[in-house]
């Protein structure tokens, strides 16, 4: 019986800065064993689990899912007199580091905590700004032979954050940008397997998204699907930030509109959600929606993209809150698409009714 | 462990009763006339063997932490703190908050929407969330006025190091167990476990106009600053002033902003270390003060020194400290309280 919350604690708790996503691609590839046919790998480490149609009557087409599996985090710059100076590795925040409980990955897992300094000793311009990146020192409480001899510059720091319950209903902890959304994905694939469906879904776990959308382009350079639909987390209104463009957490995924996405399949995802009574919003994103659909829709040929998002708060942080709920419904979203996916739905680029070889005749 | 147990549990300045009840229980076979007086300080006294001055020690029971002060409409909490802390330390820390420790945490604008505004948010403008999803469904959760405190779980890190909350004045606290568990000794110890440290000394003023003794040990986990500066030149032989360091025995205070140390109470305390071959060290910053800064103006004067113990990290979520320093402080003070004399206690 699938267990969304504790499939999503296994994910979010293991240590995968971008770039380094071994660990989190064993975990995916051994909870998503039993829901696909095979698997591959693009070159830069992106998973992709290849379900194949059930019931496709020649040649099936191709659906690319993708939610990124690598997490931002921290490296070890320096060490002095067995204290370890950091680098960031892609967007965390410095402003919330100090006093946090970290993990250095060295030959063994250190538990360390960022330094600070106690009021006492503090200067009244000290506390005017957050100290940057390069004032910040991890103390894993060793002395300095221990720690020379177990970590090493390069070596990967993440935050120290199982999984935490508020009030039953909702969860915090790291990463759930975007592990959140390969829960969404193991979810559909759970899903499907209880439905017939005439496309070939390659469920992909893209790698390095965090540091530019990387493993997204790879992924779907390789696969060459014909349409894909990526997922990431977006922002929940809270207090303290304008939230003129934030979506309810608790009120189903959210369906992306613009530029990036192509209307044809925002159309249909639309027309699932309402079909299928699944509770979701809309979200208008004028261009960049700063995600793996960006990537995808211009690698290989062009490819026909969508986004669904899952409101979040306190992005990038270690205590990144949402509701279980808005996955689940992600998922079925998701599977009840890929299930009414005809065998010859976009079949041309979508725009017209007329058939794109009009336009050739006309200027002839 | 007793200090772990005092790391754990959870005090904040004017609700100190879970920490009380564990120094009660611990300590109760090993003194007589425990009382609880009327601002919630908790004093014993074990009897000396002989007719040496009457030396009062204290620790502070409280810590400092947080006060839910209102509700958002959305559910999520404001808050206060209760004693001194950096704003700067919150941004998406975990918490326990209320009366039934619910996991809470402190909510942090996404840096995508933030970063263009790198100032200090102040603690009035910063939100704990307990998964609320209303004003009406918080305040059963927890009412106005309960306290919040760090989620952090004890550890113990390679042979020495011992990581946790609280360490400021737990680590007093657990000394001065150790001090009434042992013995015996010839002078009589008034112990004074203290609140409202944190907020103005306030439970040690009561405690020493009651106790009236003619000497007094203030035992803290102070402010240990050893740390490299990270954007040194490393052929710059300038260092931070670490005010103590971890590793180089109980930190012994000259002075601090809230009172001088009788030089000859210091000198006694250092000759009495030399003597025993216990290593210790004196602190070189100046900020904070202790509860002697009210415990050396209460009834006429009474002089009063302070030994610390070596913490990095206090007033946050993990303080850091190692126990050898911890047990040096425990032998130095039962050293002098061996040695204590009525010469000592008369000002030079």
């Amino acid at each position: 019986m699938f267990d969304l919350k504790t499939h999503l604690k296994t994910l979010v708790e293991t240590h995968a800065p971008s770039g380094h996503e071994g660990p989190i691609r064993e975990v995916v590839q051994s909870a998503w064993e039993s829901l696909v046919d095979s698997f591959e790998q693009d070159r830069l480490g992106s998973l992709i689990g290849i379900k194949r149609a059930t019931n496709a009557n020649g040649p099936a087409r191709k659906i690319m899912l993708a939610a990124h599996m690598d997490e931002i985090g921290l490296m070890v710059r320096d060490i002095v007199d067995g204290f370890i100076l950091i680098h960031r590795v892609a967007g965390i925040d410095n402003r919330l580091m100090m006093a946090q409980p970290v993990l250095v990955h060295g030959r063994e897992t250190l538990p360390g905590i960022v330094a600070t300094t106690p009021p006492h000793l503090l200067k009244p311009e000290d506390r005017k700004k957050y100290p940057d990146m390069d004032d910040l020192i991890v103390d894993t409480g060793l002395p300095a032979e221990e720690v020379n001899r177990l970590v090493r510059i390069g070596d990967l720091i993440t935050p120290d954050a199982p999984m935490l319950t508020l009030n039953g209903q909702l969860v915090a902890g790291k990463a759930f940008d975007d592990r959140a959304c390969v829960a969404a994905v193991t979810a559909c694939l759970n899903e499907l397997q209880r439905l017939q469906h005439s496309w070939d879904v390659y469920a992909t776990a893209t790698v390095q998204e965090e540091s530019g959308l990387f493993g997204a382009r790879t992924a779907a350079n390789y696969i060459k699907p014909d349409i894909a639909i990526a997922l990431d987390v977006t922002f929940a209104p809270q207090a303290g930030v304008n939230n003129d463009d934030a979506s309810d957490i608790n009120e189903g995924p959210v369906i992306a509109l613009g530029a990036n996405i192509h209307p044809k399949l925002f159309d249909r995802l639309m027309d699932t959600a309402k079909k299928y009574e699944i509770k979701h919003q809309t979200e208008a994103m004028p261009a960049n929606t700063g995600t793996d659909a960006w990537a995808i829709q211009v690698a290989h040929e062009g490819i026909p993209t969508a986004l669904i998002s899952i409101p979040i708060r306190n992005m990038h942080s270690p205590v990144e809150t949402l509701d279980l709920r808005d996955i689940e419904r992600s998922g079925r979203l998701l599977a009840q698409f890929i299930a009414t996916l005809e065998p010859d739905f976009f079949s041309t680029s979508g725009w017209d009714e007329e058939s794109d070889t009009d336009a050739e005749e006309k200027e002839s | 462990m007793i200090l772990k147990e005092l790391s754990t549990a959870i005090g904040v300045s004017g609700e100190e009763q879970a920490v009380r009840k564990i120094i009660r229980e611990a300590i109760r076979d090993h003194v007589t006339d425990i009382e609880v007086d009327s601002i919630g300080n908790l004093t014993a006294l074990k009897k000396g063997t002989g007719n040496g001055p009457r030396v009062m020690i204290a620790a502070h029971m409280d810590e400092i932490g947080f006060m839910i002060s209102g509700y958002d409409s959305s559910g999520a909490l404001r808050f206060t703190n209760v004693g001194g802390v950096d704003a700067r330390i919150l941004p998406g820390l975990r918490l326990k908050v209320g009366k039934k420790a619910l996991p809470g945490i402190i909510q942090w604008g996404p840096i995508h929407k933030t970063y263009s505004d790198r100032s200090v948010k102040e603690i009035k403008d910063l939100r704990i969330d307990i998964g609320a999803t209303s004003k009406s469904s918080a305040e059963g959760m927890v009412k106005i006025g309960e306290r919040a405190t760090f989620d952090t779980t004890f550890m113990e890190i390679g042979e020495h190091i011992l990581r946790g909350k609280a360490f400021d004045d737990r680590a007093g606290c657990a000394t001065l167990v150790e001090i009434l568990r042992g013995g015996p000794y010839s002078v009589d110890i008034l112990a004074a476990f203290t609140v409202q440290e944190e907020i103005g000394l306030r439970g040690a003023r009561v405690a020493a106009e009651r106790l009236k003794p003619d000497v007094a040990f203030v035992l803290e986990g102070t402010t240990a600053h050893d740390l490299p500066d990270p954007n040194a030149d490393p052929d710059d032989p300038i260092q931070v002033n670490p005010a103590c360091k971890l590793g180089a025995g109980p930190a012994l205070t000259v002075m601090d902003r809230s009172m001088i140390v009788p030089p000859q109470l210091l000198r006694f305390l250092r000759e009495t270390a030399d003597a025993e071959n216990i290593p210790y060290q004196l602190k070189t910053a100046l900020g904070g003060g202790t509860d002697g800064g009210q415990i050396h103006l209460s009834g006429s004067g009474v002089p009063t020194a302070v030994i610390s113990t070596p913490c990095r990290y206090i007033h946050a979520p993990a303080a850091i400290l190692d126990k050898r320093d911890f047990d040096a402080g425990v032998r130095l003070l039962q050293a002098a309280l061996a040695r204590m004399n009525h010469a000592v206690v008369t000002p030079v």
